[in-house]
């Protein structure tokens, strides 16, 4: 008896510190912290601007870190996704040429070559065994050097009716938000409602007890990579949009591949799978970006932002690592 | 309804098995005893689809079945628990009972359908400890295995096979298994029951396969025999009495401990002496292993006196010649994937005694690794001898305590022995022992005096040779009169 009350003690005190929730208060706290410290500073905080300087800076983060969700929960990661997102962008405009006419052929084009790079990353981590670090750290190489060789700055030219998609807003609500909200909703049902997503937690849960309930794991790999892939092919076209261009270095320069590790694992995912969900990485973006406007709006020197949001970073890990050890010892 | 004939293997030109015939009928419980490498579990692992048969053929209610995939086993109606339980700790029950295989309406997860099954699996195993939607990482050892069950159930399946499954299991929760067992066999369920405990033997089954170097040496009904006879069949030779003679001399304290506490025990009097074997008793939860664990620095304690030291970490407690062979040796007692002589080298190069690789082979034969092969890798060792490395490991540093936590878990009965003269031995060389075990007939056969804990305090202590049920009533809080 006493084994059951303290089991359903445990499980309610772990309703409180999940990791979702935890970001969620984090991120509620920022904003109230911010808001403090930029009227204390003379400013206002909650004004139209900043809200939706917000959501479009976090919005193209927003979209690779849904896709590196999916391929951190299946015990993966994808370290190839900033470089992937400046080849996007460059397909992007030099396909389009500043033509209307030629963007639907141009979203095919970076669908497809994102796809490819997916099914390549994919393939090599099922199927050559090669661990996922250091298969997508050689997939960056491979673009990079590609890009290096085809382009020394930007190029091509997306016309301006394409542009619309990163300036535009429904109200306060960017477009370019909406995209964002949508990735993460279809990333958000996959994951809780259809059987692809039910594979994805056993996988990055423990490969071996997947293969043996029967699940195909390395296609459940394959599948997971070609949609993180997808996600940051999208994000290359929203950047392009907003460019007007394609660049060699917009994937690379904004540092979408370990940013949007960050932000998975602040969202309460364990690096090593199986644990976490599309909500909390919502949370670490937007989390990041509240930072990032609050330090604007203070005018705190760069540097001094990268060391609070390195310290954020590993403090966030930190707690779920106790709360998670205090709560999943009983596992032997 | 099962019949296996003929059934031969072999791994990489090694015989592992060779002509081995079983039969099983429904609704009974055949157990499978044998020392560990016998050929057990490969035999079961061939029934289960995880290996193919070279040799032999199976039968399934008449037809003749071969199994490439464990899904194809399944299909056939044949579920396997194994001993280390393949659930993932951050999903519902439910969601790893239909794991791979979640009931799908109009093209979605149905989350519903698979909490009402499961829940009426639960229901019909009498078990109302915990739902569908718990997470199972939240469930204690048993309530998995509950879940284990629950998931083999909803396959169908006619055959469960059970692989040591009391192996992590306290006293009280062999009792729920028991039952469990038990309903399976009353839906007509041929139980296929794999155990080192010869006592599980005779409570549960109804025919017994004794394997022994990968033959079948005989199948009995097990009214017809002895647990004598049955140890005579495993190890073809007698292991009168099972235990080695106790001490006669207690010599001086080694480690005393006066009103120890942390968060997890309460006001702990004890006291070490050399030549003696302290066995501790108590459920699962009692704070058994958090005792070892304090005593040796691991989770040290903050309250309290304690002589020579009061370790506050693992270095100062090994400083102060205290050793702790954890209960499970494969996490936390070594490196799988290295060799037996730098896992017997670890504590002394840790110490930065230097490492002295001449001792090694002498302190291999001391333990009776065998073959006392330095080079090989220790995760192709057996059980029995992946602990002897253990104690080899401490052996370096020639420790003046040694704690064991569930020395002899996973080990067969060869092995087990042999852990337990090593143990008799080290005592009389002067070290002072304490031995955690969950295993009643091993702590009351080799302690000198055993040590009842209960909810992190100590309930009581009991002179060698108490009873059972004098155990039992301790660890239990029963009020005896």
């Amino acid at each position: 008896m006493t084994q059951n009350v303290l089991a359903d003690g445990r499980a309610r005190f772990g309703a409180l510190v999940n990791p979702t929730s935890v970001v969620f208060l984090a991120l509620a706290g920022v904003i109230l912290v911010g808001w403090a410290l930029v009227a204390v500073d003379g400013g206002q905080f909650l004004t139209m601007e900043t809200v939706v300087g917000v959501q479009q800076r976090s919005a193209a983060l927003g979209i690779v870190a849904v896709g590196q969700t999916l391929a951190i929960l299946a015990g993966s990661l994808d370290l190839s996704v900033a470089y992937l997102i400046s080849l996007a962008s460059l397909v992007a405009a030099v396909t389009m040429a500043g033509q209307d006419s030629n963007i639907v052929l141009a979203v095919g084009a970076v669908m497809g070559v994102s796809a490819l790079v997916g099914l390549v990353n994919g393939l090599m981590i099922s199927k050559l065994r090669v661990h996922a670090f250091i298969a997508t750290l050689g997939i960056s190489l491979i673009i990079k050097g590609i890009l290096g060789d085809l382009y020394d700055g930007p190029a091509g030219r997306v016309p301006e009716s394409f542009q619309h998609l990163g300036y535009d807003r429904l109200g306060p609500v960017p477009v370019s938000a909406l995209l964002w909200a949508a990735v993460a909703l279809v990333a958000w049902f996959l994951l809780r409602r259809t059987k692809y997503g039910y594979r994805v937690y056993a996988v990055g849960g423990d490969v071996e007890v997947a293969r043996l309930s029967g699940i195909r794991t390395d296609r459940v790999i394959i599948i997971t990579h070609v949609l993180c892939s997808l996600c940051a092919g999208i994000a290359g076209l929203l950047l392009a949009s907003r460019l007007g261009a394609g660049a060699p270095t917009v994937g690379t320069d904004g540092g979408y591949d370990l940013e949007s590790i960050a932000a998975v694992v602040l969202g309460g995912a364990a690096l090593a799978g199986g644990r976490g969900g599309v909500a909390g990485t919502v949370g670490g973006v937007l989390l990041l970006a509240v930072l990032d406007s609050v330090f604007n709006q203070l005018e705190v020197n760069s540097f001094f932002k990268d060391v609070v949001r390195g310290v954020v970073i590993v403090v966030a890990v930190a707690v779920y690592a106790r709360r998670t050890g205090l709560i999943g010892r009983r596992r032997t | 309804m099962l019949t296996m004939t003929g059934i031969g293997k072999s791994f990489f030109g090694v015989r592992v098995l060779s002509g081995v015939d079983l039969a099983v009928v429904p609704g009974e419980v055949h157990a499978i005893v044998g020392e560990n490498g016998a050929g057990k579990s490969t035999l079961m692992k061939i029934l289960a689809g995880v290996h193919a048969h070279d040799e032999g053929t199976i039968e399934i209610d008449g037809r003749r079945v071969s199994f490439g995939h464990p899904l194809e086993a399944q299909r056939a109606g044949v579920a396997i628990i194994y001993q280390e339980f393949n659930l993932l700790p951050e999903r519902t029950v439910s969601e790893n009972v239909f794991l791979g295989r979640e009931p799908i309406r109009r093209g979605l997860v149905d989350r519903t359908a698979m909490d009402t099954a499961t829940a009426r699996l639960l229901a019909e195993l009498g078990e109302d400890s915990f739902g569908p939607r718990q997470l199972v990482k939240r469930l204690s050892v048993a309530q998995q295995q509950v879940v284990e069950i629950v998931k083999a159930l909803s396959l169908d399946a006619r055959i469960v096979v059970m692989d040591e499954p009391t192996a992590a299991l306290a006293e009280h929760e062999v009792e729920l298994l028991y039952r469990l067992v038990r309903r399976l066999q009353e839906r007509g369920i041929a139980v296929l029951y794999i155990s080192h405990r010869l006592r599980e033997v005779f409570d549960l089954s109804d025919h017994v396969t004794v394997i022994k170097d990968g033959r079948l040496v005989t199948t009995v009904a097990t009214e017809d025999v002895t647990s004598e006879d049955l140890v005579r069949l495993m190890v073809g030779r007698d292991l009168n009495g099972y235990f080695p003679p106790r001490s006669t001399s207690v010599g001086e304290t080694r480690l005393q401990v006066t009103g120890g506490g942390n968060d997890r025990l309460h006001d702990i009097d004890l006291k070490l002496n050399a030549g003696e074997i302290v066995g501790i008793a108590g459920l699962q939860g009692s704070g058994r292993s958090e005792l070892a664990k304090a005593l040796f620095g691991a989770e040290p304690f903050t309250r309290g006196e304690m002589t020579p030291v009061r370790p506050r970490s693992v270095r100062e407690g090994i400083r102060a010649g205290v050793g702790l062979v954890t209960e499970d040796r494969k996490s936390e007692g070594l490196a799988l994937r290295q060799s037996v002589r730098d896992n017997a080298l670890l504590v002394t190069r840790a110490m930065g005694r230097g490492a002295r690789r001449s001792g090694v082979r002498e302190l291999l034969e001391r333990v009776r690794l065998t073959p006392p092969r330095e080079e090989q890798e220790v995760r192709y060792l057996s059980g029995g001898n992946q602990q002897k490395v253990v104690l080899a490991k401490w052996m370096t540093v020639a420790p003046k305590v040694l704690l064991f936590d569930e020395p002899t878990r996973g080990v067969d009965v060869g092995a087990k022995a042999a852990i337990h003269d090593l143990m008799r031995e080290l005592a009389e060389d002067g070290v002072a022992i304490m031995m955690i075990s969950s295993e009643l007939p091993e702590l009351i056969g080799m302690s000198d005096r055993i040590v009842v804990l209960r909810e992190g305090r100590i309930a009581g202590t009991l002179p060698a040779g108490s009873s059972e049920e004098a155990v039992m009533s301790l660890a239990a809080g029963e009020v005896s009169s």
